[in-house]
């Protein structure tokens, strides 16, 4: 028995619901009937009916579109399929506006009525697994891959549930694997919008002529090989969000046009003339320093006042090393789990050198490291042996100079004298040799908590 | 004692007796008796549609089943329907005691095609399989094969077998063994 569908009869004729009845439970459908309106709406506060069939004319009483109305109130998930033998189209077309899916001529073939229950049967169990799909997301993505003891990391969780029903356009700042997606995503699936799209878009990976289609969609004709209309990532994103990582790479014209999107929610497709509205949630991600893009003439200064409403700088993990063990021994589990290895954990002196890392690439390194160990181990504890080349790696480093602006060495320095000196200022400030309220100036400017 | 008893409704044609008893003996454990035969009611009559209402039929056939595992199969040469379908090749109360079948979709004539005894034997045993099925509780089949998959035109009767498939059958074979009673 099909008993995930139920299945409603409601004919004033007993003829006729009983014999749909009996027709519906060959198929295998748990099926109730009802003579009225009323006794149909009593049934459906009782059982959440996935097809409701309802005669249109009922003497006395509810007609059917009343009927179909009352069951909406207490169903409204249902699917009311209207059957009358007075085919008008004045009929259907009100059935249809009041939130009939179907409407159907009696008598109709048995195909026809076979082929519809099952169309709508189709669409309720993908929109079943839609919603579990959903709440899985939703449960993934709520705090479950952030993981943190970090104080600041803990703000940040915390001011991404607060934003998170909020239309307001947040900026996620950090180095490249810092988790701005994992972020983009808590906002998005903690918040109303959970239910409707999550689109990402890498704004670097494209050209600035690809980008514009992607972003904005196309009419048929716009360029060559544009043989239809498509929809851009803006559309689709319509009523959720739009993730824009790497916003900073976009060109000028783009950011024009984007400006023009946060401003008024509504653009042209490439080579239309009507323009599209959409409400979409704006998140943009950058790894730049976009306050000095814009002084040096790189990026709007408009633009960027329109995406920094709420901003969210992301440390990098070297100014969170209390996470590597906690993030190593998550990626230990999951990954061993997902690649059907038998590692159950990480030794002391591992964990040891792991935290002495500076973690360039930051979690998405440190993800790698563990997966790179995991594949190499061969007891069941990853150990120093296991990561012997990472000190290779290290030792090869120590005296390059990174290609990174003079303010980021900088900052470098600092943050690595406070690791070594457990966050002691004074002694932080003398190994630099500059002193202490210098110190508090540049841990000030440059964002650096202890 | 349990039986599947066989009775003609309206006028059905002698030769097709044969091939339902051969069909059901082959998948039903029940000894297969003959009532006398029944006249269509006039109240099953549709002059609109010019066809018969199953369901007054079913009625009348149901007064005939005994209260044991026995089942009424009424054969009729009739045309079906109920009043939300335009045509039924047969039907059954699911789990019931009786079902019916219509042989007059069953015939080439009906196509405007020559009559063809070989043609109607096999879809007549198909479907007695099917409406007998759901009798004993099995449901559609989503096997395209198997007797019990939904025909809703008679190209689909035509792929079926005569036969119910592995899934179908051995559940059938189990409804037997749990009876109460035996059959």
């Amino acid at each position: 028995m099909k008993k995930n569908w139920p299945i409603l009869v409601v004919d004033d004729e007993d003829v006729m619901c009983e014999s749909m009845a009996a027709w519906l439970r060959e198929d295998g459908y748990h099926v109730d009937t009802a003579p009225n309106g009323q006794q149909a709406v009593e049934l459906a506060k009782a059982t959440d009916y996935a097809i409701c069939f309802v005669d249109l004319k009922m003497p006395g009483g509810m007609d059917g579109i009343e009927t179909m109305m009352e069951i909406h109130r207490v169903r409204p998930d249902a699917s009311i399929i209207i059957i009358t033998a007075y085919a008008t189209v004045d009929t259907a077309i009100q059935a249809m506006k009041e939130g009939a899916q179907e409407y159907i001529v009696k008598p109709c073939n048995p195909q026809e009525i076979s082929m519809l229950v099952s169309r709508i049967l189709k669409l309720k169990k993908l929109q079943s697994e839609n919603a579990i799909l959903r709440k899985k997301l939703n449960r993934q993505y709520r705090h479950h891959d952030i993981i943190t003891k970090n104080p600041r990391m803990e703000e940040i969780l915390s001011l991404t549930q607060e934003v998170a029903s909020l239309r307001s356009t947040v900026l996620i700042r950090g180095e490249s694997g810092t988790g701005k997606e994992l972020v983009a995503r808590a906002v998005h699936f903690s918040g109303n919008r959970a239910e409707k799209p999550f689109i990402t878009v890498s704004c670097a990976a494209l050209t600035e002529t690809l980008l514009e289609s992607e972003l904005f969609g196309y009419e048929k004709g716009a360029f060559t090989g544009a043989s239809g209309q498509a929809k851009g990532k803006f559309e689709i994103a319509n009523g959720g969000t739009i993730f824009l990582d790497e916003i900073g790479d976009i060109s000028p014209k783009l950011q024009a046009d984007l400006l023009r999107v946060l401003q008024e929610r509504r653009f042209y497709r490439v080579g239309g003339a009507e323009e599209v509205q959409v409400d979409v949630r704006i998140i943009a991600a950058t790894n730049k320093n976009l306050a000095q893009e814009v002084q040096e003439g790189h990026f709007r200064e408009d633009l960027y006042y329109r995406l920094n409403v709420i901003e969210i700088r992301l440390p990098a993990l070297r100014e969170r090393c209390e996470d590597v063990p906690l993030l190593a021994e998550h990626f230990v589990q999951r990954i061993s789990s997902e690649l059907g290895r038998e590692v159950h954990g990480i030794t002391p002196a591992a964990l040891k050198l792991l935290m002495a890392h500076d973690w360039p690439g930051n979690v998405r390194e440190l993800e790698n490291v563990i997966e790179r160990a995991i594949v190499t181990c061969r007891n069941g504890m990853l150990d120093e042996q296991d990561f012997s080349w990472l000190q290779r790696k290290r030792a090869q480093q120590a005296w390059e100079i990174p290609d990174v602006p003079l303010g980021e060495l900088e900052r470098r320095a600092i943050v690595a004298a406070l690791e070594r000196k457990h966050g002691n200022v004074k002694e932080a400030s003398a190994s630099l040799g500059i002193d202490r309220s210098t110190l508090y100036d540049k841990l000030k400017r440059y964002e650096i908590s202890h | 004692m349990s039986a599947l008893y066989l009775v003609a409704v309206g006028s059905v044609p002698d030769k097709v007796w044969e091939w339902i008893e051969n069909a059901a003996a082959e998948w039903f454990p029940l000894p297969i008796q003959h009532l006398p035969g029944l006249s269509i009611p006039e109240s099953a009559y549709d002059p609109k549609r010019k066809q018969y209402q199953s369901v007054d039929i079913m009625r009348m056939l149901a007064q005939c089943a005994p209260h044991d595992n026995s089942r009424v199969l009424g054969i009729t040469d009739v045309d079906l329907s109920i009043p939300m379908l335009s045509f039924l090749f047969g039907q059954a109360q699911l789990d019931g005691p009786v079902a019916i079948v219509s042989l007059c979709r069953l015939q080439q004539e009906f196509y405007g095609l020559p009559a063809q005894n070989d043609v109607l034997r096999e879809r007549l045993a198909k479907e007695v399989l099917h409406e007998m099925g759901h009798t004993f509780g099995l449901v559609h089949c989503p096997e395209q094969k198997c007797a019990m998959s939904l025909s809703t035109h008679i190209g689909l009767v035509d792929e079926k077998a005569e036969r119910y498939c592995s899934r179908c059958g051995l559940q059938l074979a189990q409804r037997f063994a749990s009876l109460d009673g035996g059959v």
